[in-house]
């Protein structure tokens, strides 16, 4: 298809909280996409990063802030800022230049530094953002998610017991991924035993920040195939909607959903409608997905996520879990790296791991969390500020 | 609590009254509901609308769903020693046809709520500054 590309090389610097400057993170992930490509440094023509927000000016400029720091060659550069989907917006951007014809030959990087705890937002009094507002009426990030799974428990009758069996799968396979930062195997009692955050999450059924860095090195068909790799991986599909009026679940950060009560307005779940873009603009369906990386902010979300990519009916995500079908060895796998279980959340990072993980699984190079005979994986993830994608990548 | 006078957390949110309002607005052009206020444009992607009367939205509605908060949120939240956790609900809105996120009532726990529950809106000591209250809206569960 026309608006493929091929992904040459992937890396990452491993997840953890190891204090260094983001930059480092970023660095050594593209290092090791650029190697594992077999592209020199001075062949990228464009250096596309995820911006993150909390590193200052060199965060924010983070597509030059990297091409500086790899050392000047003279690349167009780019920075994205799309909180969780930052990754794969950027990732976009080096499809646009790539298919447009203006470059053949791509670097894409996400790293961050991330504090501990709640992520918090500016001080002063500013009643005008409604990040500030909902946590000054004491509304954090686990809020949202915990609403999301009380609804799962009342509506469809999943359990706390399902919540944690996620948490038992993600840990199972992720103490196989020497990139993630966790790898511990927990059982369902350590997450029963762990503090209640958010009724009814638990500490464990809640993904940590991380800092983190991952890279892609990417091309143009051609390119690839000059290369000796037209067989690698190729980016079928990026999804990056943003919501349609009216929203129909209240969304972090706001307060209030918007109003479905004007003639001919109903209210839309966004999520549902990241992976739609994504499956048309790859010509498939879900019944043609081997496996999917998928944002579970925390367990509950992972459930959500296998509805909303249609891997499942509505409401029949945890008997999905139960059958073990989205364990690694299952029907189809979700979050076989391990997922933010595993790594804890480095925002403009993320979105591009998710797409490493598939890289690797596509070619058979996953190891231990190897998904057998895989050759269509999906990503999703969604952030603040109606921001959030799906990408496809097949064999 | 002191003798201090109670004034709102958030300005212009809601009325001070007993049976207090959260105070939205509504599109003059195609009806839409807004809150916070919208003062300059409508969300409905179909309206041009630019014109808001400001008005009280409804006081009742039925739980979303609902959760807690048992750490201490960072700040601007500005927290009690010790902490005490406190409830949280979304809240569906019939006529506006939205949820509204706020606090439950003091002394109620998640185990007292279930979705599709009544509740009504009421004002509640959010923290106390040296010269006033702050005050917010929480939903109280109609039938505790």
């Amino acid at each position: 298809m026309s608006n493929e590309i091929a992904i040459l090389g992937a890396g990452m610097h491993p997840w953890g909280k190891w204090g260094h400057n983001f930059v480092e993170y970023g660095v050594a992930a593209a290092r090791e996409a650029l190697a594992d490509a077999g592209v020199p440094w001075r062949d990228i023509r464009f250096v596309s990063g995820g911006a993150t927000v909390r590193c200052g000016y060199p965060g924010y400029v983070a597509g030059a802030t990297f091409a500086q720091a790899l050392g000047w060659q003279g690349a167009e550069v780019n920075t994205s800022y799309a909180a969780c989907a930052s990754g794969s917006q950027a990732l976009a951007a080096a499809r646009n230049k790539i298919l447009s014809g203006e470059c053949e030959v791509a670097l894409v990087v996400g790293a961050d530094t991330t504090p501990k705890g709640f992520l918090a937002p500016a001080g002063g009094y500013r009643p005008e953002d409604p990040d500030w507002v909902r946590f000054y009426l004491g509304i954090t990030n686990p809020t949202y998610f915990a609403l999301y799974a009380r609804r799962r428990m009342d509506v469809y009758g999943d359990t706390l017991e399902d919540f944690a069996a996620v948490k038992v799968k993600n840990s199972r396979v992720g103490s196989k991924n020497p990139r993630a930062r966790y790898r511990k195997c927990f059982s369902a009692e350590d997450v029963a035993a762990s503090a209640m955050v958010a009724d009814p999450l638990r500490l464990m059924d809640i993904c940590a920040t991380s800092d983190g860095g991952a890279a892609l090195v990417v091309s143009s068909l051609d390119y690839a195939k000059r290369m000796g790799k037209k067989h690698a991986p190729r980016v079928s599909a990026i999804s990056t909607v943003t919501p349609t009026f009216a929203s129909g679940v209240i969304e972090m950060p706001d307060i209030a959903t918007d109003s479905a009560a004007a003639e001919g307005v109903e209210a839309i779940a966004y999520r549902s409608k990241i992976p739609l873009k994504a499956y048309e603009e790859a010509g498939i369906g879900p019944e043609d997905i081997d496996l999917a990386e998928v944002y579970d902010l925390s367990t509950a979300l992972e459930l959500d996520w296998i509805e909303d990519l249609q891997l499942a009916p509505r409401g029949e995500a945890a008997a999905l879990l139960r059958a073990g079908d989205t364990a690694l060895g299952g029907s189809i796998p979700v979050n076989v790296s391990g997922g933010l279980a595993c790594f804890g959340e480095a925002v403009p990072a993320q979105a591009l791991a998710q797409v490493c993980e598939l890289t690797w699984q596509l070619r058979g190079e996953a190891g231990d969390r190897q998904v057998d005979g895989a050759k269509v994986g999906i990503t999703a993830n969604q952030g603040l500020f109606g921001h959030g994608s799906s990408v496809i990548v097949k064999a | 609590m002191s003798g201090k006078p109670q004034t709102p957390a958030i300005d212009g949110w809601h009325t001070m009254a007993s049976s207090p309002h959260l105070i939205g607005t509504r599109c003059r052009s195609c009806g839409t509901y807004s809150f916070p206020k919208q003062a300059h444009y409508c969300r409905n992607p179909d309206c041009e609308g630019t014109e808001f009367e400001e008005l009280e939205l409804s006081r009742t509605g039925h739980i979303w769903s609902y959760t807690n908060a048992c750490y201490k949120p960072p700040e601007p939240y500005v927290a009690a020693e010790p902490f005490v956790p406190y409830a949280i609900a979304a809240v569906q809105l019939e006529k506006e046809e939205m949820v509204i996120l706020g606090q439950v009532v003091e002394g109620v726990t998640v185990e007292q709520l279930k979705v599709g529950m009544p509740v009504e809106l009421v004002l509640e000591p959010l923290h106390e500054t040296d010269d006033d209250i702050k005050v917010t809206w929480k939903w109280q569960p109609v039938a505790l």
